[in-house]
């Protein structure tokens, strides 16, 4: 029969089933599929921190939603257009964000009595009339996978496993997607075990010619490439994105590059990744506990490495001590944070942006360091080279919040030429630069960023003790002068201010806004979609996004006094506004949520709308 | 390999323009003079020794040495040292703590470093108490150790440094006292000449608040009967007229004190600080009382093993030996691998 193939601009797909159905490998194999194709794409993870919760229950329920349009979207959608789910758990867990008239895509097979009873449905969804406003297509994706497999020499069980790459291919074939790179990619994952390449091309495959043939499935989908700038692309998850941009920061100082990590989610990632990479003069440790890991990355620093640890807010908090003697030694450190949600273990897998009073203020006495925030997963590469170049460059930790939303992400990358990143090469010193040209004072600060020499051991005649003890100005001798300590303090504020950084950018098409929304950090994406979707009804509203939160950038009180309202939407209870309030006087609105989950620009345009309206 | 050039430094060479700023009749003074006067014979350019210490009296340390130093934060200088000395190992990289920053705040990064057998040479001062602080009980105070925070005694069972060492599997084991200069460089040479962790603990005096804690090991009327003097190689006889010796119980486990006179020589155990298991220098560890009597001082342990800084470096080095074209080049290849696609 023919299929009738209908145009779509945009469609949200959202892959669910158990933590061991295999729905983020699905997940991402559809993203590179969409990828590419060309159109633009962004992605939302959501699973849980077991490993393997209880089979069918739903705390256990994992999900992948990838959003993918003919035009640059920034978010990974509100509410899915499709929803394959892989059991009753999925069904119930997720219907709740499905829009009426949605595709549901049930496996049948896993929608037992027993399984039912597990979620609380005394009757059976797909039964009992509950679904009728939704376009409900029941699947025997486990039969019918294993039914493929008949002929295959594998397993029942491995057949059963297979049933997520049917998935996949039924889900290609509706949206016409390209699927030579998810053969390739099978090949290589059973490499091992040749048996399970064929036997999951062949669910693929099957999944694929389904969709062809039934009846059920009336229509095919496509979604035209987007208009993207000219260039070479990738798909890319933020975690990935640093970890190269830690990569190319290694290349573009000419320095070794040192790691100490200890695992946590959902930082590890970057471990694991920065880990393959020793060809780069590459360093990695696992290191005992968060205190050690960033301890070997310090001493790492003094050596005249960059040295870098990662973590996320839990680890943080025990890294602080050593932030502080980091920020007395006046040495480079990248601090990288993965935010999740907390306080204490918290929710490990979802996402929050409660760190930034803990990275601008979380340590005993008056220890300031350098703050950013990437905005988006590609941002990650830059961001991180960005961190190196203000630690490397003003002798300081620089804390880098990113949090689970933009770690876990994905968008595509447009490659950037290795040539134009940022020269970040430093010098040590080699010289004494006393004035008796003997003497030499590792306090001596460079008059325009007042940062320290870096003179690394090995260095001859440069012999010296640095210390957390209060250091005399100039000499670093320990020093309990009075006036000597207040001109310290002073001049390691006035150090982070010194770094210099771009101005913050505002965005008012129309010209006519009345109110700022500010963000920062990931809400990049929410708060500009919802900032479009009321500007193509007509309503003003500016948009300007903080990379830099310490220091700030210059012109942002000025920003800010242009409009009448300024609103501030953060995954927390109004950090920045606080800091915004006492810093700049200004009457800001903080919106806030901390659900664990970004927010949807729908609630942000809402929320908007209203501030808009009674401007 | 060409013959190292003489430096010809002293010890004026390593002593630092910071006063030294310890209490009067310290035991660390003693420390602080045997070491600058044992670093000459390293050979070793001053600016390749780096001297890194925690929190506490000992670790002021760095500042009264002329090399490079940093003096951190409690307990954690071992951590920061491994980062330094597993990216340089051009450096000669030492390490001084206490009872208390070792022991207690820093215990997790101490038995890492020594089981990862990093190329650190680690001192510890052990004088039983908390000096910087004004007297509190250590974990190596005696069990019923009345102090400042423990007026009834302390509730608290002391470690044994050597015995935690050598259950973390240290390469190089070995215990010195403050005021035998000679002995301890003795100690601090082996240790010196040592591929991987050296772990030195230094019996020290803290004459304001544990005064007298290892008279009867430095009293000329008791110290022969009470220490073990270690030789690789030698019976382990002891006592002023060798009249205490060290033998295996037959049938036991460790090592007993026997009298010389009551065995026959060959039961006299050999020692050797070479045993691949570390049972044997865990027994040696074991040997003393609570009363100080049977001491072992020396080198307990010197086996070989690769060190952390080593297979981290030849990692590293088989990595880059695979490299072809510049660091731009690799990265511009790593940037774009995996699936990619081109909009013209």
């Amino acid at each position: 029969m023919t299929k009738q193939v209908r145009q779509l601009d945009r469609v949200v797909i959202r892959f669910a089933g158990d933590s061991g159905d295999g729905m983020q490998l699905t997940g991402d194999r559809f993203t590179s599929e969409t990828a590419q194709l060309g159109n633009d794409i962004s992605t939302l993870p959501n699973f849980p921190a077991e490993i393997r919760a209880p089979a069918g229950t739903l705390p256990g329920v994992s999900s992948f939603q990838v959003h993918f349009a003919d035009y640059d979207i920034l978010t990974p959608g509100d509410a899915p257009n499709v929803l394959v789910a892989m059991n009753p758990a999925a069904l119930k867990a997720n219907l709740v964000d499905l829009p009426r008239g949605a595709d549901i895509i049930v496996n049948t097979d896993e929608f037992t009595k027993r399984n039912l009873a597990k979620v609380g449905y005394a009757a059976n969804p797909l039964e009992d009339g509950s679904l009728d406003g939704y376009a409900v297509h029941p699947v025997g994706l486990t039969s019918m996978t294993v039914g493929a497999l008949a002929e295959h020499d594998v397993s029942k069980k491995d057949a059963e496993r297979a049933k997520n790459m049917f998935a996949l291919g039924l889900l290609s074939w509706m949206y016409s997607r390209p699927y030579e790179s998810t053969i390739r990619f099978l090949e290589r994952k059973f490499a091992a075990r040749p048996e399970l390449v064929t036997a999951n091309i062949a669910a693929f495959k099957a999944g694929w010619n389904f969709g062809e043939t039934t009846e059920d499935f009336s229509v095919r989908y496509e979604v035209k490439p987007a208009k993207m700038p000219p260039g070479t692309y990738r798909n890319i998850t933020g975690n990935a994105a640093l970890a190269l941009g830690i990569i190319a920061a290694g290349v573009r100082s000419k320095l070794p590059v040192f790691l100490g990590a200890y695992p946590i989610t959902p930082a590890s990632d970057i471990l694991h990744e920065l880990s393959k990479h020793k060809r780069f003069g590459i360093t990695t440790m696992q290191a005992e506990d968060e205190i050690a890991a960033i301890g070997a990355a310090l001493g790492a620093a003094y050596g005249g490495s960059l040295g870098i640890t990662t973590t996320s807010g839990p680890g943080v908090a025990l890294k602080g001590e050593t932030i502080s003697l980091a920020v007395a030694l006046e040495l480079p450190l990248v601090v990288v944070d993965v935010q999740r949600a907390g306080p204490s273990t918290g929710m490990p897998t979802k996402t929050e942006q409660a760190d930034l009073n803990m990275a601008l203020f979380g340590r005993h006495g008056e220890a300031p360091v350098a703050v950013i925030a990437p905005r988006s997963p590609s941002d990650c590469f830059h961001a991180a080279i960005e961190a190196a170049r203000i630690a490397l460059t003003h002798r300081t930790p620089v804390i880098l919040l990113s949090d689970n939303y933009v770690a876990n992400g994905s968008e595509p990358w447009l490659l950037p030429d290795v040539d134009s990143l940022p020269d970040l090469r430093v010098e040590f010193a080699t010289q004494p630069n006393g004035e008796d040209g003997s003497t030499f004072l590792p306090y001596l600060r460079d008059p325009r960023t007042l940062a320290r020499p870096w003179a690394i051991p090995g260095t001859p005649g440069l012999e010296h003790r640095i210390g957390g003890l209060e250091k005399a100005d100039k000499t670093g001798d320990i020093s309990y002068d009075p006036a000597n300590h207040d001109f310290m303090v002073r001049t390691r504020a006035a150090r982070i201010e010194a770094i210099e950084v771009p101005d913050l950018e505002v965005e008012d098409p129309d010209g006519d806004a009345r109110v700022l929304v500010l963000g920062w950090g990931s809400t990049y994406g929410p708060i500009g979609a919802a900032c479009r979707a009321l500007r193509q009804r007509g309503q003003s509203v500016a948009q300007a996004h903080l990379r830099h939160l310490a220091p700030m950038p210059r012109n942002v009180g000025e920003v800010l006094r242009r409009y009448d309202r300024v609103v501030i939407p953060e995954m927390n209870l109004g950090q920045l506004a606080n800091v915004i309030r006492a810093r700049f006087l200004v009457d800001a609105i903080p919106y806030n949520q901390v659900r664990g989950l970004p927010f949807t620009a729908a609630e942000l345009e809402t929320m908007l709308e209203e501030v808009v309206k009674n401007a | 390999m060409p013959e190292p050039v003489a430096l010809k430094l002293t010890a004026k060479d390593f002593k630092s323009d910071q006063e030294v700023r310890w209490c009067p009749g310290c035991g660390d003074y003693a420390i602080l003079a045997a070491v600058q006067s044992f670093m000459p014979e390293l050979n070793i350019p001053r600016e390749r020794i780096v001297f890194v210490s925690g929190i506490g009296c000992s670790s002021r340390f760095p500042y009264y040495m002329n090399t490079y130093g940093m003096h951190s934060i409690h307990g954690r200088a071992p951590a920061i040292a491994t980062g330094l000395s597993a990216t340089r190992p051009d450096l000669s990289v030492w390490v001084v703590t206490g009872d208390g920053d070792a022991l207690s705040i820093g215990g997790n990064h101490l038995i890492h470093a020594l089981r990862r057998n990093v190329n650190l040479k680690i001192l510890l001062f052990n004088n039983r108490i908390y000096g910087l602080t004004k007297g509190q009980y250590s974990p190596t105070s005696e069990l019923g150790k009345i102090t400042k925070s423990t007026p009834a005694g302390s509730a608290d069972s002391p470690f044994n440094p050597l015995s935690l060492a050598l259950g973390a599997e240290a390469t190089f084991v070995g215990r010195t006292i403050d005021s035998d200069r000679k002995h301890l460089q003795s100690v601090l040479r082996a240790a010196a000449e040592h591929n991987g962790s050296a772990f030195v603990e230094i019996y020290q005096n803290c004459n304001i608040f544990n005064d007298g804690a290892f008279d009867e090991l430095k009293d000329p009327g008791t110290r022969d009967d009470y220490l073990i003097r270690l030789e690789h190689g030698q019976p382990i006889t002891f006592g002023k007229d060798g009249q205490f010796c060290v033998v295996h119980p037959p049938g036991g486990f460790g090592l007993e004190v026997r009298e010389t006179a009551m065995v026959s020589p060959e039961e006299i155990v050999v020692h050797d600080a070479g045993v691949a298991e570390p049972a044997y220098a865990f027994a040696l560890s074991r040997l003393p009382g609570l009363d100080l009597r049977n001491t072992p001082i020396g080198v307990f342990r010197n086996v070989s093993r690769p060190s952390y800084d080593d297979l981290v470096q030849s990692q590293l080095e088989a990595a880059k030996a695979k490299v072809t074209g510049t660091p731009e080049d690799q990265l511009a290849g790593l940037l774009s691998s995996g699936d990619t696609w081109t909009i013209i």
